[in-house]
């Protein structure tokens, strides 16, 4: 694999460039038993489960800090007077995910503010990675590792780890707060006396579980294609010489709504999803 | 795709960060944004108040205004009563004095007259005596002739 790379400096083709810009910087334990960084795809697939992305992790903890460093530098001198520039627009912010919650979510849970806000900003800054230049923070991993082959993924969305890792998160809120509200009796009734009554049962089941287990996977996936797909075409965009320029740009106009509009749609399913939780049919 | 650890890893940090988000984001700003809300409907509320109270000022004031014109009025109508009553009263009492004036004046006059009658009378008297002393000479008894000069001054 060593060679191979070592020719690519020259002759680079294209299909090695978008398959290394594929690949993440996975840590953990080597076939022969080793731990370290993988070195291929191929590698780190052989690692398993009990394997790292430690770009999709490094971006997603440091945007996440960001988000909340912002928000917390935002309201240290804030007032409940006529607001400065930067507090207003926090403040709008919240307002807009207050009034989301307002309108989706009936029930009284102290929860659901934060969480529609961390969701929807944090999402918002992960999404937005993928406007930055495709090279440039791979670029720089590399130089800081002084490693030219380091794989580094910027865009935690574009890691299906990452999303299911959100998705299953308000999953188990689903579940808990499900049960919490309705009882482990009522929550499992839902499944097995609906639609039909209990005469209906294995009808019920069939037509009930498949669409609660779709929540956190639709949630995931949507959130996960929406963009790996918008990487991979930025990838493509990044091919083709200077036309790339114009190009890069369209496309980037283009998902500034796709970014924002994939923020908002997971923060807002969230809300709805845990509102259903916490209502009886 | 490689699923792996990384979910447990995001779903951790997912906690982590809405954990903290709960505890030091959202209660700050919403309770910021809480006391702006009061904060204003207080100064709407307080605007309400206070063009009532302007209301209820400018009424007030008007009607004072109302009230002060119509006392106003009231004090020149009665002034000017007060002045012509005086007036008339100045008048009757100028008349009466002139009256009182020319009585005096006409009691004097006959005062007058009758004190220039007497001495008219007396002083006729005099002379028509005189004059009778004169024709008859010394033949007249000076006694006798009194009795008649009364007699005839009285007849004058």
């Amino acid at each position: 694999m060593a060679t191979s790379h070592e020719t690519v400096e020259t002759a680079q083709t294209a299909a090695d460039y978008v398959g290394h810009h594929l690949g993440f910087l996975t840590f953990g334990q080597h076939a022969d038993g080793s731990w370290g960084f993988a070195h291929s795809i191929d590698e780190a697939r052989e690692m398993g489960f009990w394997a790292i992305n430690v770009d999709s992790m490094l971006i997603s903890v440091l945007l996440g800090i960001i988000f909340v460093a912002v928000f917390r530098f935002g309201i240290k001198n804030a007032t409940s007077g006529k607001p400065s520039g930067f507090q207003n627009f926090l403040e709008i912010i919240v307002e807009f995910v207050q009034s989301n919650v307002k309108n989706s979510f009936y029930a009284k849970n102290e929860l659901i503010g934060p969480l529609a806000l961390t969701i929807f900003c944090w999402i918002f800054l992960m999404n937005t990675m993928d406007l930055v230049p495709v090279d440039w923070i791979p670029w720089l991993a590399q130089t800081v590792a002084g490693d030219s082959h380091l794989f580094f993924r910027a865009v935690p969305t574009a890691d299906l780890n990452i999303t299911l890792g959100f998705a299953i998160s308000v999953f188990f809120l689903i579940i808990f707060y499900s049960i919490k509200i309705k009882g482990l009796g009522g929550f499992l009734g839902e499944f097995a006396f609906h639609p039909f009554g209990k005469w209906a049962l294995p009808l019920n089941l069939i037509l009930e579980l498949p669409g609660f287990l779709a929540k956190p996977v639709s949630l995931a996936l949507r959130l996960y294609g929406n963009f790996f797909a918008g990487e991979l075409i930025f990838l493509v965009i990044a091919l083709v010489g200077y036309w790339q320029l114009p190009l890069h740009f369209g496309w980037s106009v283009f998902h500034i709504l796709v970014i924002t509009l994939q923020a908002y749609l997971f923060m807002m399913l969230t809300i709805v999803y845990l509102n259903q939780a916490h209502t009886t049919h | 795709m490689i699923l792996n650890a990384t979910i447990i890893g995001q779903s951790i940090a997912f906690f982590v960060f809405v954990w903290f988000c709960m505890k030091y984001v959202w209660p700050p700003i919403t309770s910021i944004l809480e006391e702006r809300q009061t904060k204003i409907a207080e100064g709407l509320e307080a605007a309400d108040r206070a063009q009532r109270d302007l209301n209820l000022a400018q009424n007030k004031a008007a009607e004072e205004l109302r009230d002060a014109k119509q006392q106003g009025a009231q004090l020149i109508e009665q002034a000017n009563k007060r002045a012509n009553q005086i007036v008339d009263e100045a008048k009757d009492k100028a008349r009466e004095e002139g009256q009182r004036l020319i009585a005096g004046a006409q009691a004097e006059i006959e005062m007058e007259l009758q004190r220039a009658k007497e001495d008219l009378r007396a002083q006729v008297a005099a002379i028509a005596v005189a004059g009778a002393e004169k024709i008859l000479e010394n033949t007249i008894d000076q006694a006798a002739n009194e009795e008649l000069m009364k007699k005839l001054a009285s007849e004058l």
